[in-house]
């Protein structure tokens, strides 16, 4: 405990107090506000005055002040109007219940089927990982007035949609995890795509996901598609130092320098999957998880084992059927029976992908690997016009000034 | 005082990087990322960002009645395109400036500066002091 930076018990606390308060008074969007007036009175008297006895009942007493008092505010009228605010009665059952059903049911409450999935990232961003608004609208470059308002509003469409706060039952448990799952999935790929972005201070999304998915994983360690997420997120980020060069410049797979990737996350990964799949229970992030796990343990490109990809990639596309999955799937078959069987693949996409620049990019990759230079420039000048991506742009028009070179 | 720093372009000088050599082009996107940074790290930068190709430019119309059309962009007749834009804070006109000139002076084909036209435009700002 005390070798514990106060910031590190505030933020494990947080979701904890938010969801004890929640239940408490019933009143889920008032409880965010006051928990986070309460956290930033811990972090202005703490450090200052030590920690209390028990940090975790300063903060849920400190929530529920600050809470009564917004209620006695100017909109307490329409508040008492809206519902019976009558504050439950906490059993002890109550207030220490396993912190597991808290921790879910805030991220049950924060991914909820009518937000949009910026502000179920947001939410959960804040109300299950302790961020502040200011960091949140740091980390998606937006100014923080307009995450503000994206928060407040996801509350409030959470309020106005009349769910309970308790964990879905039954036939609903599944969707909604698997909402979890995704949103957790979004943050963790944000950070992974502006990690590329130079040398802008923002805060780790993807360190922020996978602290999340750790401790969904700790309170459903019987999940394998939780396992799977957990093992895909590390096997990725272990990647991350040899992804990018000195001038924020993609390097792809295949250039990395294997000696820069985290050994110890790859093994971390490798096992959580592993683990997983002996569940037979085989899920989606399973399966994305276990295909980086054996580019990762490969020890260079040449010997990626490329035929086990193509059939994990094969089971993906029956499970989940889209067409990025059949994109990686033509990458692969071409690496294990030539361009022309991958290009035979990426003519079944020209519907499905029309004009999008991911198509022409792998395109013009087997292209050259074909032989094709002139082909291969055209689809990578297409994909360049296409690319929403800074990074990819730079990647690309690099790429094309190679092929020209003759390279 | 803030000032808005506009990039633009010829279609042709698009399809002009997709014409460099390897070297120029790494050339020419170290420039842009030092270029940056150095605003940064002078304390000038407000906003930055590059725009996408021309290609995926759109223009929206709307009468107010019925559905608004949309048709590709940009506009025939126009001979240059925005491509990228700076916001910057600083203390003078003059040195607006002398920021957009290093803008202009990107390196091109073999390393020549390619002298591009960049726009330099006050941003209109709160009201002014009583003197």
């Amino acid at each position: 405990m005390a070798d514990r930076s106060i910031e590190d018990l505030l933020r494990e606390l947080a979701p904890r107090v938010l969801a004890v308060v929640a239940r408490k008074y019933r009143d889920f969007d008032t409880a965010e506000d006051a928990v986070q007036e309460a956290l930033l009175a811990a972090h202005l008297h703490w450090p200052a005055d030590g920690l209390p006895d028990s940090p975790e009942a300063w903060l849920i007493a400190t929530a529920s002040r600050r809470l009564i008092n917004m209620w006695r505010g100017d909109d307490a009228r329409r508040r008492r109007e809206e519902q019976d605010w009558t504050p439950v009665t906490a059993t002890a059952a109550d207030e220490s219940a396993a912190d597991r059903d808290d921790t879910l049911q805030l991220l049950f409450m924060c991914t909820h089927a009518a937000l949009t999935s910026s502000s179920a990232i947001a939410l959960t961003l804040r109300a299950v990982g302790g961020l502040t608004t200011a960091e949140i609208a740091a980390a998606f470059l937006v100014p923080e007035a307009t995450m503000g308002q994206r928060i407040s509003r996801a509350k409030q469409r959470i309020h106005a949609s009349g769910e309970p706060f308790r964990l879905p039952s039954g036939a609903d448990w599944r969707p909604r995890l698997d909402a979890v799952l995704h949103v957790l999935y979004l943050i963790f790929s944000e950070g992974y795509a502006s990690s590329g972005g130079g040398e802008l201070v923002r805060t780790d999304l993807s360190k922020e996901a996978i602290r999340l998915a750790r401790e969904v994983h700790r309170l459903l360690p019987h999940e394998p598609e939780v396992a799977g997420l957990l093992a895909l997120m590390l096997l990725n980020d272990a990647r991350r130092d040899a992804r990018t060069g000195p001038h924020g410049e993609l390097i792809p797979l295949p250039e990395q320098d294997r000696a820069r990737w985290d050994r110890a996350a790859i093994a971390e990964g490798v096992e959580l999957v592993s683990a997983a799949l002996r569940q037979r229970a085989v899920g989606p992030y399973q399966l994305q998880a276990a295909i980086a796990a054996v580019h990762d343990e490969a020890a260079a490109a040449a010997e990626t084992d490329w035929p086990q990809i193509l059939a994990l990639y094969g089971v993906l596309e029956r499970i989940q059927p889209n067409p990025m999955v059949t994109l990686n799937r033509a990458v692969a078959l071409a690496m294990v029976d030539g361009p022309r069987a991958g290009l035979k693949v990426l003519d079944t996409l020209d519907g499905p992908l029309a004009g999008h620049h991911r198509l022409a990019a792998v395109r013009g990759h087997l292209l050259e690997m074909a032989g094709d230079r002139p082909g291969a420039i055209e689809q990578l000048r297409a994909a360049a016009v296409g690319t929403p991506s800074a990074p990819e742009l730079r990647y690309l028009l690099t790429e094309i000034a190679r092929l020209r070179d003759g390279d | 005082m803030k000032y808005m720093i506009m990039m633009h372009t010829g279609q042709d000088a698009t399809e002009g990087i997709m014409n460099w050599s390897q070297q120029d082009v790494k050339r020419h996107i170290e420039f842009q990322h030092d270029f940056d940074r150095e605003l940064r790290e002078a304390g000038e930068m407000v906003f930055n960002e590059g725009l996408t190709f021309p290609d995926q430019a759109r223009i929206v119309r709307h009468d107010g009645k019925g559905a608004p059309a949309v048709t590709d962009g940009p506009f025939p007749e126009a001979k240059e395109f925005l491509i990228g834009f700076w916001i910057v804070d600083c203390a003078s006109p003059e040195r607006a400036y002398e920021i957009a000139a290093k803008a202009s002076s990107a390196p091109g084909k073999d390393g020549a500066p390619l002298g591009i036209p960049i726009e330099v435009r006050p941003i209109v700002g709160p009201p002014q002091a009583d003197a």
